[in-house]
């Protein structure tokens, strides 16, 4: 099905909840708020003429200063039997960061949604391990803000200061004569 | 005497934690798992993953398109070209341009050679893992032929940045073209010579089939992509779904598994390293005449002797360095299929020469997160080889 007619569709179906559908490069994206998320995603993974059962990707957006709702967190969506894609754009605030996993629906979500709660602070409801997946479990910030410096924190990490002090010591080792 | 006829009483039992890695070779790169083992089966599997994390997603929002480009070299360091070739084909879908006819087929020739690198990597350390050292000294030796003949396109063997934003470097020389085909011409011989050493194997058969089972439905939902999928018989290539540079030009099929273990998963690889060849083969033969480089003189870099004699290429070489492009606002998420799966860039761009947001989706992340599904409730002995059989390299998992 045409990218744009699955948009209209949900727009159809779920008329409140669907904010914009635009289309760039030949790509449709369909920006909806977030408190119906799961219902939107058991639609389109169930519904026999979309049929999304591969979820190629989550990922979080941090719109600073730019939009009203900081952030966004993106899926990614495929059909396999159908070959049709689409992009699905839930809107977070930043007071209120949290939404539904989408793991019910697709497993594959897992380590996308720790990802995105490691590097944007975004709570994922009902997730079943929500730990950090790529910075250590004690970090303090989310590296992919834009207000999080490139360079990362002034305080070095503890873990590294631990490193550092262990070579020093090394560096200091006297063998006994 | 009580004892004697109550054996389970002599002797405790508990459950044992197993730190597997980060520094162990059979987990091909610093991945950890820990094991909670009762006896020999694994009840329970955490890995933990990021050793190598190094933000190239936060990188990329502060270089310009044409800087951020070696980055994606660090992402899979045993196949950098296959990410090269996914990053320029996302950024010009980004901008709306597209490389000479020439220039893709080159992109196909090097992006295969650049599987077929990472396929052999892959047989020789993973039946090593199992226990066959053999296969792996010969397949040291196809990657060495490989990783000259990038030496000899590029100059570099490893991180290459060979494919570049609208075509690729430098157009390819006659003796390139001849060793490769050479190359081509005897491979599919030393293949027969691996398939003879492992695929009827008693030993390896009965260490692979009927080992890290996962059904074609399972692993769509999963998300798996490449040879992990497709092991499950799930015919998902995105070079055949999304034909990007010369895929829709050349002849190539699909291998594809049936019971979704680890056998099928290395039938499907090892079929894939044929097909890899015969479409190299086939873009030599059907090569055209051209240029390499598109000429669109607001995205892309002039040529360099140009801008030493002319002022107008000296002007836009600096605003494209200094400022970058000036890139339509939008997104794009365009794939690229690379050894491992389905390579993404997702770019959001604000209008400005530098991405706003640069999300690379790594098939080698989601791979390692359905670990634990694979190996829970098997043999400690197998877990080694369903590391081996997803296939992943933790450069690209971390990023």
């Amino acid at each position: 099905m045409e990218p744009l007619k699955i948009a209209d569709r949900l727009k159809e179906r779920f008329a409140d909840e669907v904010l914009e559908a635009k289309e760039f490069r030949g790509q449709v994206s369909v920006t909806i708020k977030k408190n119906k998320l799961l219902e939107i995603c058991n639609y389109l993974h169930d519904d026999q003429d979309l049929l999304f059962d591969y979820l190629v990707d989550v990922c979080g957006v941090d719109y600073l200063g730019k939009k009203d709702k900081r952030f966004q967190v993106v899926y990614h969506l495929y059909s396999m039997r159908h070959r049709h894609a689409l992009r699905l754009k839930a809107e977070v605030s930043e007071n209120d960061a949290v939404i539904d996993s989408v793991m019910p629906v697709w497993v594959g979500a897992d380590w996308h949604e720790r990802e995105a709660f490691d590097m944007f602070g975004i709570v994922f409801r009902g997730h079943h391990d929500l730990r950090r997946v790529l910075m250590p479990e004690d970090w303090e910030g989310y590296p992919l803000r834009k207000d999080y410096p490139l360079k990362g924190p002034e305080k070095e990490w503890r873990g590294f200061l631990e490193v550092l002090e262990k070579g020093q010591k090394f560096r200091e080792f006297q063998w006994e004569e | 005497m009580e004892n004697i006829e109550h054996p389970e009483n002599t002797f405790e039992t508990r459950e044992l934690n197993v730190n597997l890695g980060p520094q162990h070779p059979a987990t091909h790169g610093v991945l950890r798992l820990m094991l909670d083992l009762d006896g020999e089966v694994v009840k329970r599997c955490t890995p933990y993953v990021g050793y190598l994390h190094r933000g190239i997603e936060k990188l990329g929002e502060h270089r310009t398109y044409f800087a951020a480009l070696p980055l994606s070299d660090r992402l899979d360091y045993i196949s950098s070209m296959n990410n090269n070739v996914g990053y320029v084909n996302a950024v010009e879908k980004l901008f709306g341009i597209e490389a000479p006819e020439r220039a893709q087929f080159i992109r196909t020739i090097v992006a295969e050679m650049g599987r077929l690198s990472s396929h052999i990597v892959w047989l020789g350390t993973h039946v090593l893992d199992i226990g066959a050292t053999t296969p792996f000294l010969y397949a040291m030796r196809e990657r060495e032929t490989i990783l000259d003949l990038f030496e000899i396109l590029c100059g570099a063997r490893l991180t290459v940045s060979y494919p570049r934003i609208g075509g690729v470097r430098n157009d390819v020389t006659q003796e390139f073209l001849d060793r490769l085909y050479e190359f081509v011409l005897d491979f599919p011989k030393r293949m027969d010579e691996y398939e003879t050493l492992v695929t009827q194997n008693r030993i390896w058969k009965d260490r692979t089939v009927g080992i890290g089972v996962i059904s074609a439905e399972e692993a769509v939902n999963w998300g798996l992509t490449g040879g992990t999928l497709r092991g499950s018989g799930v015919p998902y290539d995105v070079r055949k779904f999304f034909p990007y540079d010369a895929y829709d030009k050349v002849d190539f099929d699909v291998p594809i598994g049936k019971n979704g273990d680890c056998y099928d998963r290395y039938i499907v690889r090892v079929g894939e390293m044929r097909q890899s060849n015969r479409i190299i083969q086939q873009c030599i033969e059907k090569l055209p005449k051209g240029p390499v480089m598109a000429e669109e003189a607001k995205f892309t870099l002039p040529p360099k002797d140009m801008v030493l004699k002319d002022m107008e290429h000296l002007i836009h070489q600096f605003v494209l360095i200094t400022k970058g492009p000036s890139v339509a606002e939008g997104e794009v998420y365009v794939s690229s299929e690379v050894p491992k799966g389905e390579l993404g860039f997702y770019f959001v761009s604000d209008g400005t020469g530098k991405p706003y947001r640069m999300r690379v989706r790594a098939p080698s992340f989601v791979h390692a997160s359905v670990l634990p599904r694979l190996c829970e409730d098997g043999l400690i002995a197998d877990v080694i080889a369903n590391i081996g059989t997803i296939d992943i390299v933790l450069g690209e998992c971390d990023r």
